[in-house]
């Protein structure tokens, strides 16, 4: 049998050149990355569909196992580029939320928040979500309705997710969760060389010889990415990881800076005052490529080691070997995460590690260059086309007048008619509860466990008069909804997603939808037509929609044009910009010295660190932060349903340093000026003895939003997820892991279920709660 | 010297447990895991360590050797099989034998479970399901030449002294390189992009 005939149409065999295999899989490389011949694929009657992860944004490829009644059933290792059959406990247990029982499979109604959500018709529901936006507009204007997209969701259809807004909606207000990811990275970008997007592709990693990784917890947020780290390792390169916790990554790091968090920029800028004075600076690249230099060298000047030691609490001789070791490696790299992005200075902060880039001259070449790892799948790509608040299609600029013209060209509407540039997501929420916008709809995001300060989001989502939500389980958030449409899961239909490389990958589809789901692209422009701009949303495929995205965003910087489905199976990825269909892509960027700004330049940023937003007082002398797990993604509303996943990590905690007289396990209740809550302990020497850590996935009563601040940074209007003044003390109970909104459905492999309200507390630093043990 | 097998690198590991996810969908056993995740110093660290059988070879597999249902086969090639399921009366003799404690017993079923390395996947030439998908490559399955292809410097042990009796195993582990500078392509294969070669 070959390779082709086991592959279902229309989906083309990857071409997968064997030399890329990791050793032990000579069998793969021989049959191109398909399983032997005679293996148990023949046995069982099953397909494979080639298609990538749904969750993080390394995008691993994957096969999804597709029995003979066309079920996905489960998964197989795929000889991808970008993972090479690697994957994480995350992308093994990803199929099984695909025919989990909890999916939603009819829409669900109630005419106000008293009653409970009823089963409907697709009709009721689209007729009740028309009627309430027609009212409400009529009401109190365009603007009081607002559209919130997500950045889970497939390019096509995030696109989609703008247009809908503007043109069918009519409204200003329209932005999406990926504004909680890396929109500070995003910012910093575009104001030092105007593209938004990472330098770099993922192997330059490989050719490195001094890596710099801030704020990420790779191991956990980035499992794959892992190997090209520990690659750069076993050839030499110098591993330096600035983080205020231990993690897996930071243990084995020749430097680990443990600093406290929200000093980011005092220390990068003390870094660079080190290049600076030891003459590691590359002075002729900065004359030829870079402006404002001298300004941006004279406020590193006022960040001495010892200064920026005693505002980030560490020795001063760290940010020295740091300089060192950065400014002397032939090729340095630095790649930085949420651990810096999520901050009231986030933008500043990318700025800062700009800055040392393009100060040692490493930007633009093979290992040398800078990255920023997205969080979500489609991080990426979310924003790229239209449905971040201030941005059209290709990155345009809402504000630029040639910019709305060409776009209020290609959507056939009049300029007067193209709504200006609206606020971002926490904004809205609080526009929201001050009753400025009256009507939302929300497309697979879960705010009630993602935005910070829960009390207030809630306040806000209860304040609404009409709230409909798309997702295929009910989110804590969709069971506040009026009006909730069951969509289809990423396996359900094609799209692509940019990964952190901004390379763009295509996602198959695997198998049909379940009865009574419909797909988000159907919803958007089924709801588009009843509202009377049905002419715009014609779309009956994710193909149609790409097509016009690809045409939307030719000419810009965000360059789709010459991407093609047909192109991207070939490829196995195509990373943008790609203006023609015989261009291959730019996988590296400014490899010719210019940026994209029109002198071609990289403008440097000067930065001042100023402290976090909440202010430590007696009463709050600690740091609260924030961060992820390895078995969960994000607000956990897919993988707290997955039975090994939730056995994997069933809980948060609060890990202390040992030095607060906790005992691992007992009861520890950190209090912030938004509230209090009770976790237990997980005592370790991984983490600075003025910080305290919670991971973020659960919602109330375990939240760790409910503690964070709604601070946001000004330019990126990212929250500061990461750093708040807090206390801990001592409690007498913990409190209780809530059960997802539904029940617990059956998942794959009952015997590994556990309790959801286990009270066992987690007995690793990683805070995986059980090890597997006989 | 071994042929292809598992090689524990414990200085990879990052405790995700994909490997014990992963163990979960082998063919085999599927829905029960294989593996042992261990944090090795908790409190102190974030160190972990997977551990899969050790499929001993010398004395030959302790499990099978105090079996009294004889129900633990080692194949030609090596690989220490879980328990025939006709023949094994759930004793647990091989759980106490284990120096590795690596068998399980399913209560309920009074049958014996272990790793197996594989032997649906790897009797066909494919790496196992964990080391297939390790992400860091802590699990890696090949030969002791491919890793240290992959891996220059590196040493791997494959015998372990417990009180006075000393015991050679099939999978071995991996004694860290000492730190040298190796050229690319040390590590993983460097990759082309888009037809482009990023050696340059």
């Amino acid at each position: 049998m070959t390779a082709d005939s086991r592959t279902p149409e229309p989906h083309a065999v990857v071409p997968i050149d064997p030399s890329l295999a990791p050793p032990g899989t000579r069998a793969f490389r021989d049959a191109g990355g398909i399983p032997a011949d005679r293996w148990h694929a023949d046995q069982n009657g099953e397909t494979l569909v080639p298609t990538h992860c749904c969750f993080c944004g390394v995008q691993c490829g994957m096969y999804l196992r597709v029995d003979r009644g066309g079920k996905v059933f489960g998964v197989e290792p795929r000889n991808h580029d970008i993972n090479r059959m690697r994957l994480c406990p995350k992308g093994v247990n990803a199929y099984q939320q695909v025919n989990h029982p909890d999916r939603l499979t009819a829409p669900l109604m109630r005419r106000s928040r008293d009653e409970p959500l009823r089963e409907v018709s697709w009709d009721e529901a689209l007729d009740f979500t028309v009627a309430e936006i027609r009212r409400i507009q009529q009401a109190y204007g365009n603007d009081a309705f607002g559209l919130l997209g997500g950045a889970s969701l497939f390019s096509e259809k995030t696109y989609l997710v703008g247009k809908f807004a503007r043109v069918a909606l009519k409204t200003r207000h329209v932005d999406y969760n990926g504004r909680l990811c890396m929109v500070s990275a995003a910012g910093a970008n575009k104001l030092a060389f105007n593209i938004d997007r990472a330098g770099n592709p993922f192997s330059d990693i490989l050719l490195t010889d001094c890596l710099l990784i801030a704020g990420s917890n790779v191991g956990e947020c980035f499992p794959v990415m892992t190997q090209y780290v520990w690659g750069a390792r076993d050839r030499g390169a110098t591993l330096i990881v600035i983080d205020p916790r231990e993690t897996a990554v930071a243990r084995t790091a020749d430097i680990h800076v443990a600093l406290k968090p929200g000093t980011d920029s005092a220390f990068f800028n003390s870094v660079l005052n080190v290049v600076v004075e030891e003459g590691l600076t590359d002075e002729a690249y900065l004359a030829a490529h870079a402006t404002g230099w001298e300004e941006v060298r004279a406020k590193a000047a006022e960040y001495p080691p010892s200064r920026a030691a005693e505002i980030c609490g560490i020795p001063a001789e760290q940010i020295v070997q740091v300089a060192r070791a950065f400014g002397r490696a032939p090729k340095a790299m630095a790649w930085h995460a949420r651990g810096i992005e999520h901050h009231s200075q986030g933008v500043e902060n990318c700025l800062t590690v700009i800055n040392l880039c393009t100060a040692t001259g490493n930007i633009g070449k093979p290992g040398a260059g800078y990255g920023t790892i997205t969080g979500q799948g489609n991080g990426q790509g979310g924003r790229e086309h239209g449905q971040k608040s201030d941005l059209l299609p290709g990155g345009r600029s809402i504000n630029n007048e040639e910019h709305r013209r060409q776009i209020c060209e290609i959507w056939g509407i009049e300029e007067s008619e193209l709504p200006p540039a609206g606020t971002s997501m926490m904004e809205m929420v609080w526009q929201m509860q001050r009753r400025e916008i009256r009507g939302l709809i929300g497309i697979c995001n879960n705010p009630f466990v993602s935005l910070p300060n829960y009390r207030v989001v809630k306040e806000g989502y209860d304040a609404t008069e009409f709230h409909a939500q798309f997702d295929f389980f009910l989110s804590e958030t969709a069971a506040n909804a009026h009006v909730v449409f069951p969509v289809t899961s990423w396996a359900e239909d094609d799209g692509v997603m940019a990964n952190a490389e901004a390379r763009v990958v295509k996602h198959n589809k695997a198998q049909e939808p379940p009865p009574g789901v419909r797909t988000d692209t159907w919803v958007m422009c089924e709801l588009a037509r009843r509202l009377g701009a049905g002419d715009k949303f014609a779309f009956t495929s994710s193909r149609e929609v790409f097509d016009e995205l690809r045409i939307a965003s030719a000419g810009t910087v965000n360059d789709y044009y010459g991407i093609t489905y047909e192109r991207l199976e070939e490829t196995g990825g195509i990373a943008w910009p790609c203006p023609s269909t015989d261009h291959p892509g730019t996988p590296r960027l400014f490899e010719d010295g210019k940026t994209y700004h029109p002198d071609g330049k990289i403008h440097l940023q000067v930065v001042e660190w100023h402290p976090p937003m909440d202010p430590y007082d007696d009463e709050h002398p600690m740091t609260l932060t924030t961060g992820r797990t390895v078995a969960h993604f994000l607000s956990g509303n897919q993988t707290r349903r997955l039975g090994a996943l939730v056995e994997q990590t069933p809980r948060p905690w609060a890990e202390v340093h040992p030095s607060h007289g906790f005992r691992n396990g007992e009861p520890v209740r950190v209090v912030t000026r938004r509230g209090s809550e009770v976790f237990p302990a997980l005592v370790t020497e991984a983490i600075r003895p003025d910080t305290v850590f919670i991971p973020y996935h659960w919602p109330v009563p375990t939240a760790a939003n409910a503690l964070t601040i709604d601070a946001l940074d000004p330019r990126s209007k990212i929250p500061e997820y990461k750093v708040c003044a807090c206390r801990i003390e001592h409690a007498e109970r913990i409190d209780e892991v809530p059960a997802p909104p539904v029940a617990p459905g059956h998942v794959a492999y009952p015997e590994t279920q556990v309790s959801r309200t286990d009270p066992l507390p987690p007995t690793s630093p990683q805070g995986r709660g059980t090890s597997e043990r006989s | 010297m071994m042929g292809r097998t598992i090689f524990i690198d414990p200085g990879r590991c990052i405790g995700c447990q994909a490997c014990v996810s992963a163990c979960r969908e082998c063919d085999s056993h599927r829905g029960k895991s294989m593996i042992h995740l261990d944090y090795t110093d908790e409190g102190q660290s974030v160190a972990s360590l997977p551990t899969v059988c050790m499929h001993c070879e010398d004395p030959v597999a302790p499990c099978a050797e105090v079996c009294p249902a004889d129900a633990i086969l080692v194949t030609a090639d090596g690989v220490v099989q879980q328990a025939d399921t006709t023949r094994c009366i759930g004793c647990a003799n091989c759980v106490n034998a284990c120096p590795f404690g690596v068998p399980k017993i399913d209560l309920q079923a009074k049958l014996q479970l272990k790793c197996n390395l594989c032997y649906d996947r790897t009797a066909y030439g494919l790496a196992p399901m964990c080391a297939t998908v390790c992400p860091t490559g802590a699990l890696f399955y090949g030969t002791a030449e491919e890793l240290q292809a992959e891996r220059p410097g590196v040493q791997v042990a494959d015998s372990f002294v417990f009180g006075e009796s000393e015991v050679r195993t099939g999978v071995a582990m991996v004694v860290p390189a000492d730190r040298v500078q190796w050229p690319v392509p040390g590590g993983l294969p460097v990759v082309e992009i888009n037809g482009k070669d990023v050696r340059r």
